[in-house]
Protein backbone atom coordinates (compact mmCIF):
# COMPACT_ATOMS: atom_id res chain seq x y z
CA UNK A 1 0.00 0.00 0.00
CA UNK A 2 1.35 3.35 -0.95
CA UNK A 3 1.20 5.63 2.23
CA UNK A 4 3.38 8.81 0.18
CA UNK A 5 2.82 9.60 -3.11
CA UNK A 6 4.56 12.56 -5.09
CA UNK A 7 3.80 13.01 -8.88
CA UNK A 8 5.48 14.92 -11.61
CA UNK A 9 6.51 17.54 -8.43
CA UNK A 10 7.84 21.17 -9.63
CA UNK A 11 9.23 24.04 -7.33
CA UNK A 12 11.23 27.36 -8.30
CA UNK A 13 12.24 30.06 -6.35
CA UNK A 14 12.64 32.95 -8.54
CA UNK A 15 14.96 31.83 -11.25
CA UNK A 16 16.24 28.61 -9.07
CA UNK A 17 14.01 26.00 -10.81
CA UNK A 18 14.61 23.21 -7.88
CA UNK A 19 12.29 20.23 -8.56
CA UNK A 20 11.73 19.99 -12.05
CA UNK A 21 9.34 16.57 -12.15
CA UNK A 22 9.79 14.51 -8.85
CA UNK A 23 8.24 11.09 -9.23
CA UNK A 24 8.58 9.09 -6.38
CA UNK A 25 6.09 6.69 -3.80
CA UNK A 26 6.50 5.05 -0.50
CA UNK A 27 5.00 1.91 0.83
CA UNK A 28 4.00 1.41 4.11
CA UNK A 29 6.38 0.38 6.48
CA UNK A 30 9.40 0.85 3.95
CA UNK A 31 12.34 3.42 5.00
CA UNK A 32 13.35 5.61 1.32
CA UNK A 33 16.33 7.49 2.15
CA UNK A 34 16.93 10.46 -0.53
CA UNK A 35 20.26 11.35 -1.34
CA UNK A 36 21.74 14.39 -3.01
CA UNK A 37 24.34 16.94 -2.62
CA UNK A 38 24.08 20.29 -1.14
CA UNK A 39 21.46 22.57 -2.56
CA UNK A 40 19.70 19.05 -4.76
CA UNK A 41 16.41 20.41 -3.19
CA UNK A 42 16.24 17.40 -0.47
CA UNK A 43 14.96 19.62 2.08
CA UNK A 44 12.57 21.14 -0.17
CA UNK A 45 11.22 17.94 -1.34
CA UNK A 46 10.41 16.69 2.21
CA UNK A 47 8.56 20.51 3.19
CA UNK A 48 6.60 19.09 0.40
CA UNK A 49 5.77 15.87 2.02
CA UNK A 50 4.43 17.73 5.20
CA UNK A 51 2.66 20.65 3.56
CA UNK A 52 5.21 23.14 4.70
CA UNK A 53 5.53 24.49 0.70
CA UNK A 54 3.06 24.11 -1.94
CA UNK A 55 3.97 22.68 -5.20
CA UNK A 56 4.11 25.20 -8.72
CA UNK A 57 3.09 21.78 -10.24
CA UNK A 58 2.23 17.93 -9.54
CA UNK A 59 1.00 16.58 -6.43
CA UNK A 60 1.98 15.19 -3.08
CA UNK A 61 -0.89 12.18 -2.08
CA UNK A 62 -0.67 11.24 1.85
CA UNK A 63 -2.97 8.25 2.07
CA UNK A 64 -4.72 8.47 -0.83
CA UNK A 65 -6.00 12.58 -0.38
CA UNK A 66 -4.20 14.81 -2.50
CA UNK A 67 -2.81 17.67 -0.10
CA UNK A 68 -3.74 20.59 -2.65
CA UNK A 69 -7.19 19.56 -1.83
CA UNK A 70 -7.28 20.20 1.89
CA UNK A 71 -7.89 23.56 3.74
CA UNK A 72 -5.64 24.67 7.08
CA UNK A 73 -7.86 22.11 9.03
CA UNK A 74 -7.64 19.36 7.02
CA UNK A 75 -3.78 19.86 6.10
CA UNK A 76 -3.15 19.68 10.21
CA UNK A 77 -5.35 16.23 10.60
CA UNK A 78 -3.44 14.89 7.85
CA UNK A 79 -0.20 17.06 9.75
CA UNK A 80 -0.71 14.34 13.14
CA UNK A 81 -0.14 11.34 11.11
CA UNK A 82 3.70 13.31 10.16
CA UNK A 83 6.68 13.18 12.83
CA UNK A 84 9.29 15.34 11.97
CA UNK A 85 13.29 15.38 12.91
CA UNK A 86 14.28 18.78 11.92
CA UNK A 87 18.55 19.05 11.11
CA UNK A 88 18.81 21.59 13.85
CA UNK A 89 16.63 19.60 16.07
CA UNK A 90 14.29 22.91 16.04
CA UNK A 91 13.68 22.79 19.99
CA UNK A 92 11.60 25.74 21.20
CA UNK A 93 14.50 27.05 23.26
CA UNK A 94 11.62 28.94 25.44
CA UNK A 95 10.58 25.61 26.70
CA UNK A 96 11.87 22.46 29.18
CA UNK A 97 12.83 18.89 27.52
CA UNK A 98 9.94 18.03 28.55
CA UNK A 99 7.74 21.05 27.68
CA UNK A 100 9.26 20.15 24.15
CA UNK A 101 8.23 16.53 23.79
CA UNK A 102 4.84 17.05 24.89
CA UNK A 103 3.83 19.75 23.22
CA UNK A 104 2.09 17.87 20.62
CA UNK A 105 -0.17 16.32 23.37
CA UNK A 106 -0.99 19.66 25.55
CA UNK A 107 -2.18 21.25 22.06
CA UNK A 108 -4.37 18.40 20.78
CA UNK A 109 -5.32 16.71 23.71
CA UNK A 110 -6.70 16.97 27.12
CA UNK A 111 -4.16 15.12 29.12
CA UNK A 112 -3.06 16.98 32.40
CA UNK A 113 0.56 18.46 32.51
CA UNK A 114 1.58 15.25 34.68
CA UNK A 115 0.29 12.83 32.28
CA UNK A 116 1.96 14.70 29.47
CA UNK A 117 5.54 14.98 31.40
CA UNK A 118 5.32 11.36 32.15
CA UNK A 119 4.56 10.33 28.62
CA UNK A 120 7.41 12.64 27.46
CA UNK A 121 9.91 11.14 29.82
CA UNK A 122 8.69 7.56 28.89
CA UNK A 123 9.43 8.45 25.32
CA UNK A 124 12.97 10.17 26.28
CA UNK A 125 13.53 7.05 27.39
CA UNK A 126 13.15 5.33 24.64
CA UNK A 127 15.27 7.69 23.13
CA UNK A 128 17.97 6.52 25.26
CA UNK A 129 17.79 10.09 27.23
CA UNK A 130 17.08 9.76 31.28
CA UNK A 131 16.84 12.50 33.58
CA UNK A 132 16.91 15.21 31.34
CA UNK A 133 13.53 16.26 31.31
CA UNK A 134 13.80 19.23 33.42
CA UNK A 135 16.69 20.92 31.25
CA UNK A 136 16.30 23.89 29.03
CA UNK A 137 17.43 22.35 25.55
CA UNK A 138 20.15 25.38 25.40
CA UNK A 139 21.87 22.88 27.92
CA UNK A 140 21.86 20.17 25.92
CA UNK A 141 25.16 18.89 23.46
CA UNK A 142 24.39 18.68 19.90
CA UNK A 143 23.24 14.82 19.81
CA UNK A 144 21.17 15.05 22.78
CA UNK A 145 19.43 17.62 21.35
CA UNK A 146 18.67 15.63 18.14
CA UNK A 147 17.50 12.92 20.71
CA UNK A 148 15.13 15.54 21.90
CA UNK A 149 13.93 16.31 18.85
CA UNK A 150 12.94 12.57 17.98
CA UNK A 151 11.49 12.17 20.89
CA UNK A 152 9.48 14.76 19.91
CA UNK A 153 8.24 13.46 16.56
CA UNK A 154 7.51 10.04 18.59
CA UNK A 155 5.31 11.17 20.64
CA UNK A 156 1.88 11.57 19.19
CA UNK A 157 2.88 8.13 18.13
CA UNK A 158 2.80 9.02 14.17
CA UNK A 159 2.33 6.38 11.13
CA UNK A 160 5.38 8.97 9.17
CA UNK A 161 8.44 10.00 10.66
CA UNK A 162 10.46 12.63 8.13
CA UNK A 163 14.70 13.08 8.92
CA UNK A 164 16.12 15.84 7.78
CA UNK A 165 19.76 15.24 7.79
CA UNK A 166 19.33 13.03 10.87
CA UNK A 167 23.46 12.49 11.47
CA UNK A 168 24.45 15.78 9.71
CA UNK A 169 27.07 17.59 12.46
CA UNK A 170 27.56 15.02 14.96
CA UNK A 171 30.72 12.62 15.59
CA UNK A 172 30.69 9.10 13.80
CA UNK A 173 29.68 7.16 16.91
CA UNK A 174 26.79 9.40 18.25
CA UNK A 175 25.70 9.51 14.00
CA UNK A 176 25.45 5.67 14.18
CA UNK A 177 23.92 5.77 17.80
CA UNK A 178 21.27 7.93 15.91
CA UNK A 179 21.41 5.55 12.87
CA UNK A 180 20.49 2.89 15.46
CA UNK A 181 17.57 4.37 16.95
CA UNK A 182 16.15 5.02 13.47
CA UNK A 183 16.09 1.39 12.86
CA UNK A 184 14.85 0.79 16.30
CA UNK A 185 11.85 3.48 15.69
CA UNK A 186 11.20 1.58 12.80
CA UNK A 187 10.80 -1.77 14.21
CA UNK A 188 9.04 -0.92 17.57
CA UNK A 189 6.92 1.51 16.29
CA UNK A 190 6.65 0.34 12.94
CA UNK A 191 6.58 3.73 11.13
CA UNK A 192 7.00 4.67 7.71
CA UNK A 193 9.86 7.02 7.24
CA UNK A 194 11.63 9.28 5.23
CA UNK A 195 15.15 10.16 5.46
CA UNK A 196 17.34 12.72 3.33
CA UNK A 197 21.23 12.89 3.92
CA UNK A 198 24.18 12.88 2.48
CA UNK A 199 25.81 10.88 4.90
CA UNK A 200 26.32 7.41 2.25
CA UNK A 201 27.02 5.40 5.74
CA UNK A 202 23.81 5.90 7.40
CA UNK A 203 22.02 5.99 4.15
CA UNK A 204 23.02 2.28 3.57
CA UNK A 205 22.12 1.57 7.04
CA UNK A 206 18.89 2.36 8.08
CA UNK A 207 17.72 2.07 4.05
CA UNK A 208 15.37 -0.78 2.24
CA UNK A 209 15.51 1.97 -0.36
CA UNK A 210 18.00 4.64 -1.65
CA UNK A 211 16.80 7.57 -4.29
CA UNK A 212 19.13 9.92 -5.15
CA UNK A 213 18.16 13.33 -6.53
CA UNK A 214 19.93 15.20 -9.34
CA UNK A 215 19.04 17.89 -11.26
CA UNK A 216 15.87 18.30 -9.79
CA UNK A 217 14.81 14.72 -10.63
CA UNK A 218 15.08 11.83 -9.00
CA UNK A 219 17.66 9.90 -11.03
CA UNK A 220 17.99 6.63 -9.76
CA UNK A 221 15.83 4.63 -7.15
CA UNK A 222 16.79 0.82 -5.74
CA UNK A 223 18.09 -1.12 -2.75
CA UNK A 224 20.83 0.14 -1.05
CA UNK A 225 23.09 -2.79 -2.37
CA UNK A 226 21.44 -1.79 -6.40
CA UNK A 227 22.71 1.77 -5.40
CA UNK A 228 26.43 0.44 -4.49
CA UNK A 229 27.13 -1.33 -7.43
CA UNK A 230 24.87 1.22 -9.74
CA UNK A 231 26.76 2.13 -13.28
CA UNK A 232 25.33 5.58 -13.38
CA UNK A 233 28.47 8.18 -12.93
CA UNK A 234 26.82 10.67 -11.50
CA UNK A 235 25.40 7.86 -8.71
CA UNK A 236 28.70 6.21 -8.90
CA UNK A 237 30.52 9.65 -8.07
CA UNK A 238 28.48 10.71 -5.35
CA UNK A 239 28.66 7.29 -3.01
CA UNK A 240 32.08 7.41 -3.60
CA UNK A 241 32.46 11.17 -2.71
CA UNK A 242 34.52 11.77 -5.11
CA UNK A 243 35.48 15.99 -6.42
CA UNK A 244 35.77 14.19 -10.00
CA UNK A 245 33.03 13.63 -12.23
CA UNK A 246 30.22 14.37 -13.93
CA UNK A 247 28.50 16.58 -11.10
CA UNK A 248 29.21 20.46 -11.66
CA UNK A 249 30.21 21.87 -8.55
CA UNK A 250 28.88 25.06 -7.75
CA UNK A 251 31.67 27.77 -7.31
CA UNK A 252 34.49 25.73 -8.40
CA UNK A 253 36.52 25.91 -11.43
CA UNK A 254 38.25 22.65 -12.34
CA UNK B 1 12.48 57.36 -21.75
CA UNK B 2 8.89 57.03 -20.09
CA UNK B 3 9.35 53.27 -20.16
CA UNK B 4 12.92 53.77 -17.69
CA UNK B 5 10.65 56.15 -15.72
CA UNK B 6 7.86 54.29 -15.02
CA UNK B 7 10.26 51.20 -14.24
CA UNK B 8 12.15 52.94 -12.06
CA UNK B 9 8.92 54.33 -10.23
CA UNK B 10 7.63 50.44 -10.14
CA UNK B 11 11.09 49.39 -8.98
CA UNK B 12 10.90 51.32 -5.66
CA UNK B 13 7.51 50.58 -4.77
CA UNK B 14 7.52 47.39 -5.44
CA UNK B 15 8.90 46.49 -2.09
CA UNK B 16 7.02 48.73 -0.13
CA UNK B 17 3.76 47.42 -1.85
CA UNK B 18 4.48 44.12 -0.90
CA UNK B 19 5.43 44.38 2.54
CA UNK B 20 2.04 46.23 3.53
CA UNK B 21 0.11 43.61 1.50
CA UNK B 22 1.77 40.64 3.36
CA UNK B 23 1.17 42.79 6.78
CA UNK B 24 -2.56 43.53 5.80
CA UNK B 25 -2.66 39.99 5.15
CA UNK B 26 -1.54 38.75 8.06
CA UNK B 27 -3.86 41.24 10.23
CA UNK B 28 -6.31 39.36 8.48
CA UNK B 29 -5.40 36.37 9.56
CA UNK B 30 -4.65 37.40 13.07
CA UNK B 31 -8.05 38.81 12.91
CA UNK B 32 -9.32 35.41 11.86
CA UNK B 33 -7.57 32.83 14.01
CA UNK B 34 -8.32 35.08 17.16
CA UNK B 35 -11.90 33.93 17.40
CA UNK B 36 -11.02 30.21 16.65
CA UNK B 37 -10.69 27.83 19.26
CA UNK B 38 -8.25 26.31 21.03
CA UNK B 39 -7.87 29.81 23.30
CA UNK B 40 -4.54 29.44 24.91
CA UNK B 41 -4.76 31.41 28.07
CA UNK B 42 -1.88 30.06 29.75
CA UNK B 43 0.34 32.05 26.48
CA UNK B 44 -2.22 35.43 26.75
CA UNK B 45 -1.16 35.56 29.94
CA UNK B 46 2.77 34.89 29.85
CA UNK B 47 2.77 37.57 27.03
CA UNK B 48 0.74 40.34 29.25
CA UNK B 49 2.91 39.77 31.97
CA UNK B 50 6.12 39.99 29.60
CA UNK B 51 4.74 43.40 27.44
CA UNK B 52 2.33 44.97 30.70
CA UNK B 53 4.28 43.91 34.04
CA UNK B 54 8.00 43.89 32.89
CA UNK B 55 7.58 47.47 31.37
CA UNK B 56 6.08 48.75 33.97
CA UNK B 57 9.21 50.23 36.73
CA UNK B 58 10.74 51.68 32.88
CA UNK B 59 7.56 52.84 32.50
CA UNK B 60 7.07 54.50 35.51
CA UNK B 61 10.09 55.98 35.85
CA UNK B 62 9.41 57.64 32.41
CA UNK B 63 6.02 58.90 33.42
CA UNK B 64 7.05 60.65 36.67
CA UNK B 65 10.06 62.02 35.06
CA UNK B 66 7.98 63.42 32.31
CA UNK B 67 5.13 64.70 34.49
CA UNK B 68 7.78 66.68 36.22
CA UNK B 69 9.89 68.48 33.48
CA UNK B 70 6.54 68.93 32.06
CA UNK B 71 5.40 70.92 35.31
CA UNK B 72 8.57 72.55 35.91
CA UNK B 73 8.59 73.93 32.42
CA UNK B 74 5.32 75.16 32.24
CA UNK B 75 5.73 76.71 35.72
CA UNK B 76 8.74 78.47 34.26
CA UNK B 77 6.95 79.66 31.06
CA UNK B 78 3.28 79.95 32.76
CA UNK B 79 5.11 82.18 35.29
CA UNK B 80 5.99 85.36 32.66
CA UNK B 81 2.45 86.16 32.12
CA UNK B 82 0.61 84.54 35.64
CA UNK B 83 -0.63 82.18 34.37
CA UNK B 84 0.95 79.30 36.93
CA UNK B 85 -2.54 78.52 37.80
CA UNK B 86 -2.47 76.53 35.04
CA UNK B 87 0.25 74.33 35.23
CA UNK B 88 -1.84 71.14 36.71
CA UNK B 89 -4.26 71.33 33.56
CA UNK B 90 -1.54 71.54 31.07
CA UNK B 91 -0.14 68.49 33.04
CA UNK B 92 -3.35 66.88 33.10
CA UNK B 93 -4.52 67.44 29.53
CA UNK B 94 -0.73 66.20 27.96
CA UNK B 95 -0.56 63.23 29.65
CA UNK B 96 -3.98 61.96 29.12
CA UNK B 97 -4.33 62.70 25.51
CA UNK B 98 -0.93 62.63 23.99
CA UNK B 99 2.27 61.61 26.58
CA UNK B 100 0.56 58.85 28.31
CA UNK B 101 -0.53 56.73 25.30
CA UNK B 102 2.66 57.93 22.81
CA UNK B 103 5.35 57.51 25.75
CA UNK B 104 4.01 54.13 26.67
CA UNK B 105 3.76 52.88 23.13
CA UNK B 106 7.26 54.02 22.21
CA UNK B 107 8.59 52.57 25.38
CA UNK B 108 6.96 49.27 25.42
CA UNK B 109 7.85 49.15 21.46
CA UNK B 110 11.83 49.44 22.07
CA UNK B 111 11.72 47.21 25.19
CA UNK B 112 8.88 44.23 24.29
CA UNK B 113 8.73 45.17 20.97
CA UNK B 114 12.06 44.44 19.93
CA UNK B 115 12.36 41.11 22.22
CA UNK B 116 8.97 39.87 20.05
CA UNK B 117 11.04 40.66 16.61
CA UNK B 118 13.79 38.89 17.63
CA UNK B 119 12.40 35.97 18.92
CA UNK B 120 9.86 34.58 16.58
CA UNK B 121 12.53 35.70 14.04
CA UNK B 122 15.21 33.62 15.49
CA UNK B 123 12.12 30.79 15.51
CA UNK B 124 12.26 31.21 11.81
CA UNK B 125 15.46 31.41 11.01
CA UNK B 126 16.09 28.14 13.55
CA UNK B 127 13.13 26.00 12.22
CA UNK B 128 10.92 26.11 14.72
CA UNK B 129 8.21 27.84 13.33
CA UNK B 130 8.42 24.84 10.83
CA UNK B 131 8.37 22.47 13.71
CA UNK B 132 4.85 24.02 14.95
CA UNK B 133 3.21 23.89 11.58
CA UNK B 134 4.67 20.20 11.32
CA UNK B 135 2.51 19.63 14.92
CA UNK B 136 -0.81 21.08 13.55
CA UNK B 137 -0.23 24.05 15.31
CA UNK B 138 -0.92 27.15 13.43
CA UNK B 139 2.11 29.73 13.97
CA UNK B 140 0.03 32.82 13.70
CA UNK B 141 -2.46 31.36 16.13
CA UNK B 142 0.32 30.13 18.54
CA UNK B 143 2.72 32.90 18.60
CA UNK B 144 1.05 36.04 16.85
CA UNK B 145 -2.41 36.04 18.26
CA UNK B 146 -1.45 36.22 22.31
CA UNK B 147 0.80 39.40 21.50
CA UNK B 148 -1.57 40.89 19.47
CA UNK B 149 -4.02 40.24 22.24
CA UNK B 150 -1.98 41.08 24.94
CA UNK B 151 -0.70 44.57 23.17
CA UNK B 152 -4.35 45.53 22.98
CA UNK B 153 -5.15 44.89 26.14
CA UNK B 154 -2.23 45.81 28.05
CA UNK B 155 -1.15 49.45 26.20
CA UNK B 156 -4.36 51.05 27.57
CA UNK B 157 -3.43 49.57 31.45
CA UNK B 158 -0.09 51.06 31.06
CA UNK B 159 -1.55 54.31 29.36
CA UNK B 160 -3.71 54.73 32.73
CA UNK B 161 -0.67 54.06 34.68
CA UNK B 162 1.19 56.68 33.13
CA UNK B 163 -1.52 59.35 33.16
CA UNK B 164 -1.95 58.88 37.40
CA UNK B 165 2.01 58.45 37.71
CA UNK B 166 2.77 61.25 35.26
CA UNK B 167 -0.19 64.09 36.68
CA UNK B 168 1.66 62.87 40.60
CA UNK B 169 5.21 63.98 39.12
CA UNK B 170 3.66 67.00 37.81
CA UNK B 171 1.77 67.75 41.51
CA UNK B 172 5.22 66.77 43.57
CA UNK B 173 6.81 69.33 41.48
CA UNK B 174 4.59 72.64 41.54
CA UNK B 175 3.36 71.64 44.81
CA UNK B 176 6.25 70.18 47.07
CA UNK B 177 9.74 71.84 44.66
CA UNK B 178 7.88 75.17 44.09
CA UNK B 179 5.80 75.68 46.39
CA UNK B 180 2.42 76.31 44.92
CA UNK B 181 -0.74 75.68 46.31
CA UNK B 182 -1.62 71.74 47.07
CA UNK B 183 -5.79 72.43 46.36
CA UNK B 184 -4.93 75.18 43.21
CA UNK B 185 -3.45 72.42 41.66
CA UNK B 186 -5.88 69.87 41.77
CA UNK B 187 -8.32 72.20 40.99
CA UNK B 188 -6.75 73.08 37.98
CA UNK B 189 -6.10 69.55 37.12
CA UNK B 190 -10.04 68.58 37.27
CA UNK B 191 -11.53 71.59 36.59
CA UNK B 192 -10.68 71.50 32.55
CA UNK B 193 -10.27 67.53 32.62
CA UNK B 194 -12.74 65.44 30.82
CA UNK B 195 -13.47 62.10 30.19
CA UNK B 196 -13.24 62.00 26.60
CA UNK B 197 -9.70 63.03 27.66
CA UNK B 198 -9.29 60.35 28.95
CA UNK B 199 -11.37 58.08 26.66
CA UNK B 200 -9.92 59.10 23.28
CA UNK B 201 -6.09 58.56 25.16
CA UNK B 202 -7.15 54.70 25.85
CA UNK B 203 -8.48 54.78 22.30
CA UNK B 204 -5.19 55.81 21.02
CA UNK B 205 -3.10 53.46 23.53
CA UNK B 206 -5.56 50.62 22.20
CA UNK B 207 -4.78 51.08 18.33
CA UNK B 208 -0.92 51.88 19.16
CA UNK B 209 -0.67 48.43 21.77
CA UNK B 210 -2.39 47.03 18.10
CA UNK B 211 -0.42 48.86 15.48
CA UNK B 212 3.01 47.48 17.50
CA UNK B 213 2.71 44.02 18.11
CA UNK B 214 1.57 43.67 14.50
CA UNK B 215 4.51 45.06 12.80
CA UNK B 216 7.22 43.28 15.10
CA UNK B 217 5.57 40.45 14.79
CA UNK B 218 5.73 40.79 11.07
CA UNK B 219 8.86 41.43 11.32
CA UNK B 220 9.93 38.59 12.98
CA UNK B 221 7.95 36.11 11.25
CA UNK B 222 9.36 37.18 8.01
CA UNK B 223 12.51 37.16 8.90
CA UNK B 224 15.03 35.80 6.73
CA UNK B 225 18.92 34.94 6.61
CA UNK B 226 20.47 33.84 10.23
CA UNK B 227 21.67 36.15 12.74
CA UNK B 228 21.66 39.04 10.06
CA UNK B 229 18.38 38.47 9.61
CA UNK B 230 17.29 38.48 12.93
CA UNK B 231 18.94 41.56 14.10
CA UNK B 232 17.73 43.70 10.57
CA UNK B 233 14.34 42.52 11.38
CA UNK B 234 14.63 43.82 15.27
CA UNK B 235 16.22 46.82 13.58
CA UNK B 236 13.44 47.56 11.22
CA UNK B 237 10.54 46.30 14.06
CA UNK B 238 11.52 49.03 16.44
CA UNK B 239 11.75 51.94 13.75
CA UNK B 240 8.91 51.34 11.65
CA UNK B 241 6.48 50.59 14.73
CA UNK B 242 7.97 53.95 16.15
CA UNK B 243 7.03 56.16 12.95
CA UNK B 244 3.83 53.91 12.62
CA UNK B 245 2.95 55.25 16.68
CA UNK B 246 4.07 58.92 15.76
CA UNK B 247 2.47 59.40 12.35
CA UNK B 248 -0.59 57.77 12.92
CA UNK B 249 -0.83 59.65 16.56
CA UNK B 250 -1.32 62.70 14.45
CA UNK B 251 -4.35 61.22 12.51
CA UNK B 252 -5.83 59.76 15.14
CA UNK B 253 -5.75 62.92 17.32
CA UNK B 254 -6.44 65.18 14.40
CA UNK B 255 -10.09 62.71 14.33
CA UNK B 256 -10.46 62.13 18.08
CA UNK B 257 -10.37 65.93 18.92
CA UNK B 258 -12.34 67.17 15.72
Amino acid sequence: MKVIEIIDLHKSFDDNYVLRGVNLEVKKGESLVIIGGSGSGKSVLLKHIIGLMRPDRGKVIIDSVDLASLDEDGLNEIRKKFGMLFQSAALFDSMTVWENVGFGLRRHTNLSDEEIKEIAIQKLNMVGLVGVEDLMPSELSGGMRKRVGLARAIAMEPEILLYDEPTTGLDPIMADAINDLIIKMRETLSVTSVTITHDMRSAYKIADTIAMLYNGVIIEKGTPDEIRNSDNPVVRQFIEGRAEGPISLEGIER
Amino acid sequence: MIVKIIEFIGSIAERPALGLGRIILLLFSILRWMVRPPFDFRNILTQMATIGVNSLPVVLITAVFTGMVLALQSYTGFKRFGAEGFVGSVVALSMTRELGPVLSAIIVTGRAGAAMAAEIGTMRVTEQIDALETMATNPIQYLIVPRFISGLIMLPALTVITDVVGIMGGYFVTVILLGTSSSGYMRATWDYLQLGDIYSGLIKACFFGAAFTLICCYKGFYAQGGAEGVGKATTGAVVYSSMTILISDYFLSAWLFR
